[in-house]
Parts: structure tokens; C-alpha cells; sequence
């Protein structure tokens, strides 16, 4: 592989994550616990869209065959999609989508802290202004750990079910292979080596958890593949309800 | 208000002044009923408005339109949360008014009982609810009530951002391709009618106006402003390309106004007395959401009041 597609390959990993969660946290609109909530899991999911864009706008341009955003998102088909699995999962209820924005938070944060540093500038700036948004987030997923985890017997117990939900998820995120070995390789490295994010965010995690009294549950097989396409069955639903209005005019402008 | 003849003067005094009432000053007990009605329906509609717009946000057409939307969602439970907050300073909670929202005992926008078929109806909300809405609601910024004319001011400039982006939203089906073009008519078609009963029924049979007017609460009749959103709204669908369904709408040079074919008021009091399109299925959505959310809602209550004892101890 080339270093130009294996740079198209790394923008799109981090752009699927972003576009396939922002896709999940916007089914929360209009039925959140309480309106604040409404407003913020809007917010999370308009900073990951926004990411999104910038990624896949960058990953079109690096490839050079004319595909911008939207033929990204709207004209691959699932096994195209380079998303983590932990991303496509249906949201279940508060604690798992709490859940999951605390394991993914707080992996994008130590993520973007270092890419803020890849020789490639754009991909640079991209992971500057996005670490900010995901600052937040993973305070605001901090907040409703502990509230969860130490407030009610029933919080408690729904907590510790939604940790189980999302735990076959995580080992998936700190997957080194070739191309992320090849782009974080050498003196001025492009991309981060997954696997050495994985201290970091277990400190910070497990700090949380321990404050929250729960514990990450352990034993837990891992779950992998989207990062070569293979996807659980939820994404395809996903993206047929993201997709078909967008394909069913093709050509048009929206 | 104790009810004082002073404490009236004082009240009247300020409203005819064109002054603000505030949290502390002595008010009318009817006209502190009258506000948090009208602002929790107010809010009301602004949390069940998030439904039928929330409804396009998965399937979105591109990216852009998508985070627009968000964004727009968003600003209306932003609207929501000052609303409830401005009614607040009047003594109700915003649970309570929840309640009463749940149990049916207070309404909400009747407009919001009509579905979203199209993503057109996207562009169709923008352009047309929120000008309606804007239309009733820039003479709310001088309100006589501090708390709510504030808070209006603010909504008011988001509200008119939302407008432009519905509209953009529209021309841009409008130069698109003939099922684009028709899908911004077909929208057009269903909502012009509903958003004209926006503006509430003629003022010879509206039951709050005159006592509204007299409190500062209202300043323009129902009449008016529908004339006014009319006057404004027709040259804009010219500008469109798209054709108001009303083969009577036309300008009248000699009273300086378009004429116009009223809504159907009928079905305006049918759909405000739950016989609309969408009503079950707005108040189940939103009874639900809120019945789901119970347990979080709690969780955040003890977890709260542990923090709280547990500061108490260490200090």
C-alpha cells in the first residue's frame, strides 16, 4: 500500500468512528432523560460530525479521485466502512451509551492529544481543535459514570450492565497492525500506535470506574474486524437509514 | 398580589409606563397564572417541536444538512430550558409544569401534530412555522414581564437564523431536480394552512386577547399578525418558485395587504383538542422519554445528595 492510501485508510478509521457515533448519539435527541441531556448529546454528536467532515473531506482530497464528504458517507457500503465496532452498537439505554461515551472519549482524547503532533499538518490541526470537544466529552461522561455508578441500587446495577455491554469493544481500539505500524514508524511519524494508548486511557478509566465503586469487568472476550469491514450486523441498519435518502437522488444537491 | 389597591397602582403603573414587571414586584394573581401558562406552552411546544424536525435527523441528505439540523434541534431545547427557567421565576418548577404537560392539562403548539413526511417539511418548519412563530413572538421582546421578554430576545435572533436556513433549505430543492422541486411544493401544500392557524383564532372569538393586551402581555391581535406573516411569507414564495395553495391570494393595492383565504379554524379547535394528526404520538414520545428516564433522573438526585452529606461530614 501506498504511503497516500495507507494516509486515506488512517482519515477514514478516525472519520468512521466520528460519523458512525455522531449517528448514534443523534437518536438521543428528543428522548433524553432531561433537557439538558437533549442538549448535550446534540452537542457530542455535532463536534464528532464536525470531525467527521474535516476527516473525510481530508481523506478525499489525500486520495485524489474526486469523492468529497458526502460520497464517503453516503456511497460506500458497510464492508467500505472503517469505524471500530464499539461505535455501531445500538445505544441501549443511558448507561450504556454512558458507558460507551467514557471508554470512547476518553480514548479519543489520548488519540488526538498525540496526533496533535503528526507530521501530517492537517491532520495535525484537525486533532487540535477536536481535542477540546473531546475534553468535554469525557468530562461530561466522567460526570454521569460517577452519578450513575454511585447513586441509585438500580444506576448502580444498569452501570455495571452497560459496562458489560460495551467491554467486548475495547481491545478493538488499541489495535496496532501494518498500516497504523507503518504511519507512526520513525522520527516525524503521521499516526499514533494505537497500542500505546492503552495505559494512558486505563489510568484514566479505571480511576473513574474505582471513584464511580464499579469495576471493569474482566474476561470478557474481545470483539474485532472494523477496521478491515467486518462489521456486526447493526451497521448496515445504520447506514441504510443514513444513506437512502441521499441515494435514492443520485446526483442531487442538497 | 395581597391585592392592595397601592400594590395595583404600583402595577399598573409600570405596565402603562411600557416598563418591566420583575421576579419580586407585586403582580395580579391572574396575570402571573396567565404568564406561566403562556410561557410553558411556550416551552411546551418548544420540546415537542424537537420531535418532528428530530424525525430527519438520522437520514439527513448530506453531512451539512445534517449538522444544521442538529444544531437546530439543539437551539430548541436550549429554547426549552430558558423558557422553563423564566417561568421558574415565577414560582412554578419545571417538573410540575412537566406534569402538567404529561397529563394533558397544558398544551403545546398545535402545529407540532403534523408529521414530517418529506425532508422538504424540514425546509417547510423553517421557513414557514418558524416565521409564523417569529411573527408572534418579536412583539414578545417587549413583553411587560422582564424575565420572558428577555429571554425572547434571544430566542427571537436564533428563531430568525432558523428561518433563513429553512428557506435556504427550500431554494435549494427548488433549483434541484423536478422530484426535489416537487417535494418543496408538496411541503408547502400541507404546512401553509396549519402555520396560518398559528396565529390562533380570529380575534372576535380569542378568549385571553384583551385582557393580554391590557397586561402588556400581547400587543398585536391574532388577525394582524396573520396578516402580517402573509404580507411577509408571499413574495417570498414567489422567490421560491413554489405556488401558495390558495388560488384567492393576491395583493390588494387599495388596502396595502395581500388578500387571503383563512385556515380552516375547525380544524385548527380539532386539532388542539387532540384530534390531529400526531397528537397520541407526540405526547406517547414525549411521556415516554421522560418515563424511560426516571431512573437517571434519580440516580443524579442521590448521587447529589451523598455528595452533599459527604461534604457536610468532612467539613
Amino acid at each position: 500500500m501506498s504511503e497516500q492510501s495507507q494516509l486515506v485508510e488512517y482519515a477514514l478509521r478516525l472519520g468512521d468512528d466520528a460519523l458512525v457515533l455522531a449517528q448514534r448519539l443523534g437518536e438521543w435527541v428528543a428522548r433524553a432523560p432531561e433537557l439538558e441531556e437533549d442538549v448535550a448529546m446534540a452537542n457530542v454528536a455535532l463536534d464528532l460530525l464536525g470531525q467527521a467532515r474535516a476527516l473525510l473531506t481530508y481523506a478525499g482530497e489525500v486520495e485524489g479521485a474526486g469523492r468529497d464528504e458526502d460520497a464517503l458517507a453516503y456511497w460506500r457500503d458497510d464492508r467500505d466502512f472503517r469505524n471500530a465496532l464499539l461505535v455501531e452498537a445500538p445505544g441501549g439505554d443511558f448507561a450504556v451509551t454512558t458507558a460507551r461515551q467514557l471508554v470512547f472519549a476518553a480514548y479519543q482524547y489520548e488519540l488526538y492529544e498525540r496526533l496533535r503532533s503528526s507530521a501530517d499538518q492537517t491532520l495535525a490541526a484537525i486533532a487540535g481543535k477536536a481535542v477540546k470537544e473531546v475534553h468535554y466529552h469525557r468530562d461530561h461522561a466522567t460526570q454521569w459514570v460517577l452519578r450513575l455508578g454511585d447513586g441509585t441500587e438500580e444506576s448502580h446495577r444498569r452501570m455495571r450492565a452497560g459496562l458489560d455491554t460495551v467491554w467486548p469493544y475495547v481491545d478493538e481500539l488499541f489495535d496496532a497492525d501494518d498500516l497504523t505500524a507503518a504511519l507512526s514508524a520513525g522520527t516525524a511519524p503521521i499516526a499514533v500506535d494505537p497500542a500505546e494508548l492503552r495505559d494512558p486511557w486505563q489510568a484514566y478509566v479505571g480511576a473513574v470506574l474505582a471513584e464511580a465503586g464499579l469495576e471493569p469487568p474482566d474476561d470478557v472476550p474481545a470483539r474485532r474486524g472494523g477496521r478491515q469491514g467486518l462489521h456486526t450486523e447493526h451497521l448496515g441498519h445504520l447506514l441504510a437509514e443514513l444513506q437512502h435518502l441521499h441515494r435514492s437522488h443520485p446526483g442531487a444537491t442538497w | 398580589m395581597a391585592g392592595t389597591d397601592e400594590q395595583e397602582a404600583a402595577f399598573y403603573a409600570i405596565v402603562d409606563s411600557d416598563g418591566r414587571i420583575e421576579p419580586r414586584d407585586a403582580m395580579p394573581e391572574a396575570y402571573r397564572k396567565t404568564l406561566i401558562r403562556q410561557m410553558a406552552q411556550h416551552a411546551h411546544s418548544e420540546i415537542i417541536g424537537m420531535q418532528p424536525e428530530g424525525n430527519w435527523i438520522s437520514r439527513a441528505p448530506s453531512l451539512r444538512r445534517k449538522a444544521i439540523l442538529l444544531a437546530k434541534v439543539q437551539d430548541e431545547a436550549g429554547h426549552g430550558l430558558y423558557l422553563y427557567a423564566a417561568a421558574e421565576t415565577l414560582g412554578v418548577s419545571r417538573d410540575h409544569l412537566l406534569e402538567l404537560l404529561h397529563t394533558h392539562q397544558q398544551k403545546y403548539s398545535s402545529i407540532f401534530n403534523y408529521p414530517t413526511l418529506t425532508w422538504a417539511d424540514v425546509g417547510a418548519i423553517g421557513w414557514l412555522v418558524d416565521g409564523a412563530a417569529i411573527t408572534n413572538q418579536v412583539p414578545l421582546t417587549r413583553c411587560s414581564y422582564g424575565p420572558y421578554a428577555r429571554a425572547m430576545v434571544r430566542i427571537c435572533k436564533e428563531e430568525s437564523f432558523h428561518q433563513r436556513q429553512g428557506f435556504e433549505a427550500l431554494l435549494t430543492l427548488t433549483r434541484g431536480s423536478a422530484r426535489q422541486k416537487a417535494m418543496a411544493q408538496d411541503a408547502l401544500d400541507r404546512w401553509w394552512y396549519p402555520s396560518l392557524a398559528m396565529f390562533g383564532p380570529p380575534d372576535r372569538e380569542s378568549t385571553h386577547s384583551d385582557q393580554s393586551m391590557r397586561w402588556g402581555i400581547k400587543r398585536f391581535g391574532n388577525d394582524e399578525l396573520r396578516q402580517r406573516f402573509v404580507d411577509m411569507t408571499a413574495p417570498q414564495a414567489d422567490v421560491l418558485g413554489l405556488t401558495i395553495p390558495d388560488p384567492d391570494l393576491r395583493w390588494n393595492d387599495e388596502r396595502g395587504h395581500y388578500d387571503f383565504t383563512q385556515p380552516d379554524f375547525d380544524e385548527l379547535f380539532r386539532v388542539i383538542s387532540g384530534d390531529g394528526p400526531c397528537n397520541r404520538q407526540r405526547m406517547e414520545h414525549r411521556v415516554a422519554a421522560h418515563t424511560e428516564g426516571a431512573w437517571v433522573r434519580e440516580a443524579a438526585a442521590a448521587y447529589a445528595a451523598k455528595r452533599a452529606k459527604r461534604a457536610e461530614a468532612a467539613a
